[in-house]
């Protein structure tokens, strides 16, 4: 391509036609490079919620083995509602609660790593993702030895005053919260030190010049500034987390569970396939709509 | 005067190097002062230890009476402007000037930001990120946003180092305009010589944490004080010498078999082994045939290298014991400049000439070599 480029230009009296721009042939490129992905998301995400969509409108009088009859009964919505929106408004709770906390235990965490580790950052990173290398059930398994009323834990917390003797962590919302908040803290921090690390020093110290007390640097620049990474980071928690049900199933009780379990349960016990299906729409709404007025609230435009 | 910065022994030790080393100074209040050095010298350490970025290691700042060596810079009545400005990404132009005078509580920014705006002639630019800046637009907010707070002390780290060179010749006068107007005390550090004696009414030259010479630019300029000042602020020639005597006002000095005269009261030393110097710009050439004004230190050479510079014609000769000596002549006069392989004389003016104290060893060789050896030749 480049040669022949190169003798067109070479050509004597400049007589001879232009080339034909060597841009055309590869602007098809970036769309053959998309096709895979594309492909990959309408096989396994769009034909899979069309299909649950049509399934969530399905006559509930229907069953597995004589088979559903599409009504488009809209009813399986407010029905679903109506029996589980306690557990939609736990799960939403629970994941908000611990998403705040991830982000308190978090954010130090993410700026000691970025901005004052040096040359253990490296070593520091891997510890953040190193719990990924065991399985997500055994590690909520390991907090049900750690939480259990016979633990250290707990022990610890009976022996100190203003706790009863019949103190529990497991089976109550604290365990079920803990858990989410264990599993899901790297996807805080991950996203938070990606922007923390990129913070440039130099501002902070700019801010301290022009008057700035340490907490105001932190208020008016630092945070700001990050605002990429808690929005990611947030988002990376909370979305996962309002839709789990292990820590629910194995931390609390059903008086713990939360919607993910009622999907789980409907689908697989219950087999109750159109009530599952317009929950896991229920669900997805809700994320949505949360999701979308905390990005609207927190501002994305303004950063990034 | 009531608000000078003063520095007293302050030394800044990182791990076991000593950065800036028993730094002794003092800023007139309104002056333009520069510290002027190569990196690494320490100047900018300096400046931050009086901003409060940096810790010193010993030593005492005052400002005026006031002792602010401990303070943290939130509570320092000064202000800088950062070599990479440093404005905040996320905040307009207008709320960048106006961060300064909201920590301290300053409730109608709106105004000063606008005389700001105005000082630093980008009146329509509040509304502004920093992104959507040039370089030297950005420069001035920083520079506005600093001065906005009306500072003791306004602190410049190597500002105009990012700029490019038409661009920085623009902001130094610029800025030079701004402290004239503001008449705030300005602590300029740069590496760029030229800018430090343009700008500046008093230069520091800095080396090895240590102040070299202090002075105004020409006293710097046509009396260094050490062969390390003479070669960083602009170029000298300079010639090893010994002190023979004295005629009068003068100090008479041999060196590579020549007699050469200075007056005394431009020697930093007096007798033994001194270096003669002088600037390139205040030799003139001779052709042998012709007469050199009597008086005149004299150094026989050949032509080996001539550059034409427009204004200037710089010229290379080489001395008959193979020291190198620049002359730069102003393209005053008409006719071609003189070609490589000409045999000239190059003299000046004695009171042109400066001593300076030499070590022992320093320079000897050269001497060794010399075709006719000190004190042979009449």
């Amino acid at each position: 391509m480049t040669a022949f480029v190169g003798t067109t230009a070479a050509a004597p009296g400049g007589t001879a036609p232009p080339p034909p721009p060597p841009a055309r042939r590869r602007r098809w490129l970036p769309y053959l490079l998309l096709l895979p992905g594309g492909l990959w998301l309408l096989l396994f995400f769009v034909v899979p919620s069309v299909q649950l969509a049509g399934t969530s409108l399905y006559d509930r009088s229907g069953s597995l083995e004589l088979g559903y009859s599409q009504a488009f009964a809209f009813g399986n919505y407010g029905d679903a509602i109506i029996a589980y929106w306690p557990h939609l408004v736990r799960s939403a709770l629970y994941a908000g609660i611990a998403t705040i906390i991830c982000a308190v235990l978090g954010y130090p965490l993410a700026y000691f790593i970025a901005q004052k580790s040096g040359r253990w950052r490296n070593l520091l990173l891997v510890c953040v993702i190193a719990p990924f290398f065991t399985t997500f059930l055994v590690r909520t398994l390991a907090w049900k030895s750690i939480l259990s009323d016979n633990g250290p834990v707990t022990g610890f917390f009976r022996s100190l005053p203003f706790f009863p003797d019949d103190f529990r962590l497991l089976a109550t919302p604290v365990a079920v919260v803990c858990g989410l908040v264990y599993n899901f803290l790297p996807f805080m921090v991950l996203p938070l030190y990606a922007t923390l690390e990129r913070l440039d020093g130099r501002l902070l110290e700019a801010a301290g010049d022009l008057y700035a007390k340490p907490a105001t640097v932190f208020r008016r620049v630092t945070l700001p500034l990050s605002m990429p990474g808690v929005i990611a980071g947030t988002l990376l928690t909370f979305i996962p987390a309002a839709g789990d049900y292990i820590n629910a199933e194995l931390l609390g009780t059903p008086g713990e569970y939360m919607i993910g379990n009622v999907i789980d349960s409907a689908f697989l016990v219950r087999l109750d396939y159109p009530q599952a299906a317009a929950l896991s729409f229920l669900l997805m709404a809700t994320i949505l709509v949360m999701v979308f007025s905390y990005i609207r609230a927190a501002g994305t435009d303004e950063v990034v | 005067m009531a608000d000078d910065l003063v520095l007293e022994n302050v030394t800044k030790q990182f791990g076991g190097v000593t950065a800036v080393d028993d730094l002794s100074l003092t800023v007139p209040e309104g002056s333009f002062f520069a510290l002027l050095g190569a990196s690494g010298c320490g100047k900018t350490t300096t400046l931050r230890m009086v901003a409060g970025l940096e810790e010193l290691s010993s030593g005492t700042v005052r400002l005026g009476d006031r002792d602010i060596t401990g303070l943290r810079p939130y509570k320092r009545p000064v202000n800088t402007v950062f070599q990479s400005y440093a404005l905040f990404p996320h905040l307009t132009v207008e709320d960048n000037i106006a961060f300064g005078l909201k920590q301290r509580g300053v409730k109608d920014t709106k105004k000063k930001v606008a005389e700001m705006l105005e000082l630093v002639q980008l009146p329509a630019f509040g509304k502004r990120k920093p992104a959507q800046l040039s370089g030297g637009q950005q420069q001035r907010i920083a520079l506005a946003r600093a001065l906005v707070n009306e500072p003791k002390v306004l602190l410049l780290d190597e500002p105009l180092g990012a700029l490019d060179l038409k661009l920085r010749r623009q902001m130094q006068i610029e800025l030079k305009r701004i402290q004239t107007e503001v008449g705030t005390t300005f602590l300029h550090v740069t590496h760029d010589q030229e800018e430090a004696m343009w700008m500046a009414d008093t230069v520091a030259v800095m080396t090895e944490g240590k102040i070299a010479q202090l002075g105004s630019p020409t006293d710097i300029y046509e009396f260094p004080s050490s062969p390390f000042v003479a070669n960083f602020l602009g170029q000298s020639n300079l010639f090893a010498a010994e002190v023979s005597g004295t005629a009068g006002d003068d100090l008479l000095l041999s060196a590579h078999g020549g007699r050469f005269a200075a007056p005394s009261s431009r020697a930093h030393s007096a007798d033994g082994r001194v270096w003669l110097g002088v600037r390139p710009e205040k030799v003139r050439l001779a052709l042998p045939g012709e007469d050199a004004p009597a008086g005149h230190n004299q150094v026989h050479g050949v032509l080996t290298d001539t550059c034409y510079a427009g204004v200037s014609t710089e010229y290379l000769l080489k001395t008959p014991w193979g020291q190198e000596m620049s002359v730069f002549s102003a393209n005053a006069a008409a006719g071609e400049p003189l070609q490589p392989g000409t045999e000239v004389v190059a003299h000046w003016y004695p009171p042109h000439s400066f001593v300076l104290a030499r070590q022992s060893g320093e320079g000897d060789e050269v001497m060794r070599y010399s075709a006719d050896p000190l004190g042979v030749a009449p």
